[in-house]
């Protein structure tokens, strides 16, 4: 292992640009795309460079553009990309969500077709999965597809679909049987968004952005070819992408400790320090603490199931718990953050308040999605409760 | 540092579930305590423990032990903590082998250790003064007295204090803390009931004249000692309260698949689902941080301190959680003393008390980390 990190520290060095060797505000994630933007050329330059090599998807197979690595020398990538600062090239539900299952239960064809362009960043895709009337209670959705000869016809409405208005494609679950159990009449659906029926609208949130949008789904043809597993067996998949999203959403805590993040304790010594670099409020310092010390705790049981997964244990049942809790820590170091700040954590805009300020006000906000987005934490109680405890319904 | 257990860990593991599981149940910590049992633990019990090389963990193979490290003697203190046994672990096992091991001269090695490892000598630290954990704040003097010191003073909540053969007394001295490995029969003693049963005792010393060859260690270089000793026993204790909170969080769930009301298993509540898997939660991450812990003090890690200071904090507040919800969730017959759950939680404010509360190691942590 020793070869392959020092070539991967040699190439990263050789080839991420100095500016995508910085701290990466929210607006300068690339998620890719036909309608991509970039505010600087360095980040489409660094995100080909990656996509050659496979990087933005180390451990997908190399037959469909991935870097073919092995989970431990992907995490030496990761590392390396940390400590050299590296921005990661490329994100998206693509990556995240709808690649790996693709893998698992897509045709050799849909794999072919789809996986090369997530790794390239060519197409953006988004997740029609929540709808108004059924939030929590996913398996209740209503939009329809009726099979007709070659094509799906596809009518329903969609909602917290989150970039649709920056997306190319959407993966559906749609109902396919209507007379069917609730958990058994639903498909998994691959739709093209130039589809004149596809109309996304952008919603604004509390924190002033629209990063989520209603969809609407009008009399759309999807070709039959693009069903993803058998009919009616859609929701297995939809679990198991599901799984994907929340480790991804449960991440978060872990990226906020990467190198440019500015670190709690040290914003609330700014605002509330003592002489001797010591937070100076006794009751504000013991909150931060306590906060530190649960993330410490949860990034070691990060460390713990990931060791364990590398020594060839089976899944254990520690991964059900890191949605839950990384999101709740999350939220708690948003509102330690804007409590040390006082009021400067409460500037909405302009010039009283300096752009971290600004930002953590935003993020703030956004964090409160993170425990309903993906399962809210009172679903992923609920799991816990029945798959790892066993406790009956 | 590394979060799994070696093959070798998870045998030490197994053989300590299974010993403490038949050999001494929770309805041994009860008849200790109904016989008033001047002891406090079996000696029959802990010589078959000392057979098993427990003793020895934290001792070097040249000084007969094994030098297993912390992390065997913590799959054991774990396996304890399930059953709440009573024994002298933590004073003699862990405190008292590895602080002669530490800065024992040879001569104190070879009078003291090997009877300890065979399971017929207990130790006993005496640090504490007050009625909160405090472990630099020492009154108890040692007065020069000829070649040696005369100690005076009161030492409180000594573990194992009034039946130990031998004490280790931190005591002030000229310019700074000093420990003495005192008889036990030298000083007055009595023996505190606690709540949780288990041991633990007052200790006065009038006049106490120690010869030369009692200073354990330097004269002036205990704080050193004594705060590396605490880190251990602040680690060892977290994962005694992991083992009592995943046994208080198990038998809880299993209550709530077993117990009927309202026609349905009162696990069936969404009330109490949350809960437990709140609770599961905890115990999980607890797990993470003792681990942590103890496999960095086995690695002499930088990050050692705060490591201990975060695994204990979560082992406080994670058996205290399930203690309490122990009892509620178990409803009337949880408020019984027949019922076994009660013990658990009586015995997790006696060990968050020891070595550091929450407070305590938030603070301590904060200071490690800088803020």
């Amino acid at each position: 292992m020793p070869t392959f990190r020092a070539e991967t520290r040699a190439w990263l060095e050789a080839n991420c640009p100095p500016a995508m060797r910085t701290f990466m505000p929210e607006t300068e994630q690339v998620a890719g795309g036909k309608r991509a933007q970039y505010v600087r050329p360095e980040q489409k330059i660094w995100l080909d460079r990656m996509a050659a090599k496979g990087w933005t998807a180390p451990t997908w197979p190399k037959q469909y553009g991935g870097g073919g690595l092995t989970g431990e020398q992907a995490l030496i990538l990761e590392e390396e990309m940390q400590d050299l600062g590296c921005r990661i090239p490329l994100r998206g539900m693509g990556l995240s969500m709808l690649g790996p299952v693709l893998l698992e239960y897509g045709t050799e064809e849909q794999r072919q077709t789809h996986i090369p362009p997530i790794v390239r960043g060519d197409i953006r895709w988004c997740q029609g999965y929540s709808e108004p009337e059924a939030g929590s209670d996913l398996a209740s959705l209503r939009t329809r597809a009726v099979l007709q000869g070659d094509h799906f016809l596809v009518n329903g409405h969609k909602i917290w679909t989150s970039n649709a208005h920056h997306s190319d494609w959407i993966f559906c679950l749609v109902r396919t049987d209507p007379t069917a159990k609730k958990h058994e009449g639903i498909s998994f659906l691959l739709i093209d968004m130039d589809d004149p029926g596809v109309r996304p609208r952008p919603i604004k949130l509390i924190s002033g952005a629209s990063v989520f949008c209603e969809t609407f789904l009008e009399n759309v043809r999807v070709p039959a070819g693009n069903l993803v597993g058998p009919l009616n067996k859609g929701w297995t998949i939809a679990k198991r992408l599901l799984e994907h999203e929340r480790k991804g959403i449960g991440g978060i805590a872990a990226r906020n400790a990467a190198k440019f993040e500015v670190p709690l304790e040290a914003v609330a010594k700014r605002f509330a320090g003592d002489h001797d670099g010591k937070i100076a409020d006794p009751i504000l310092r013991d909150r931060v603490a306590a906060y530190s010390m649960d993330a410490h705790a949860f990034q070691l049981t990060r460390r713990r199931a990931a060791e364990e997964a590398e020594s060839g244990a089976p899944p254990g049942p520690l991964s059900a718990m890191f949605k839950l809790q990384g999101t709740e820590l999350n939220k708690r170091r948003y509102e330690l953050l804007l409590e040390a700040e006082g009021f400067q954590g409460l500037g909405w805009d302009g010039d009283g308040f300096t752009a971290d300020e600004l930002r953590f006000t935003r993020e703030w906000l956004r964090s409160k999605a993170n425990t309903i987005e993906g399962g809210t934490s009172e679903v992923q109680l609920n799991i816990i409760a029945k798959r790892v405890l066993g406790l009956p319904d | 540092m590394t979060l799994i257990l070696s093959e070798e860990a998870r045998m030490v593991r197994d053989t300590a579930l299974d010993f403490f599981r038949e050999r001494s149940p929770i309805t041994a910590l009860r008849k200790l305590r109904d016989d008033n049992n001047p002891d406090g633990f079996s000696r029959d019990l802990w010589r078959r423990m000392a057979e098993l090389g427990w003793t020895g963990f934290l001792v070097a193979e040249d000084d007969g032990g094994s030098g297993f490290g912390m992390t065997g003697l913590a799959q054991v203190m774990e396996a304890a903590g399930r059953t709440l046994a009573a024994t002298p672990l933590m004073s003699t096992a862990l405190l008292g082998a590895s602080l002669l091991s530490d800065a024992g001269s040879p001569d104190q090695k070879a009078d003291l250790l090997p009877s300890m490892l065979a399971g017929e000598h207990i130790v006993a630290l005496a640090f504490e003064e007050g009625a909160r954990h405090a472990p630099h704040q020492i009154a108890v003097t040692a007065e020069p007295d000829g070649a040696g010191y005369c100690l005076n003073g009161q030492k409180t909540f000594v573990l194992d204090g009034h039946i130990a053969d031998t004490l280790i007394v931190a005591a002030r001295t000229g310019g700074g803390i000093t420990l003495f490995l005192v008889p036990g029969d030298a000083v007055s003693r009595s023996r505190l009931s606690m709540v949780d049963s288990r041991n633990a005792a007052l200790i006065r010393l009038d006049s106490v004249a120690v010869g030369p060859e009692a200073v354990l260690g330097r004269v002036d270089g205990g704080a050193g000692l004594l705060d590396r000793a605490l880190d251990r026993a602040r680690a060892g204790l977290a994962a005694e309260m992991l083992g009592s909170a995943s046994e208080a969080f198990d038998r809880t769930v299993q209550y709530l698949k077993d117990r009927k009301q309202f026609g349905v298993a009162i696990g069936s509540f969404q009330a109490l689902k949350h809960r437990a898997a709140h609770m599961f939660c905890e115990v999980e991450i607890t797990r993470s941080a003792v681990l942590a812990a103890v496999s960095a003090l086995d690695m002499h890690a930088n990050d050692a301190a705060a490591l201990v200071a975060l695994a204990k904090a979560k082992a406080n507040e994670t058996l205290y959680l399930c203690g309490n919800e122990g009892v509620q969730m178990h409803g009337g017959i949880g408020m019984t003393d027949e019922h076994e759950i009660g013990f658990f939680m009586k015995r997790s404010r006696v060990a968050q008390a020891s070595f550091g509360d929450t407070p305590y190691c938030r603070d301590r942590y904060a200071g490690l980390m800088g803020f």
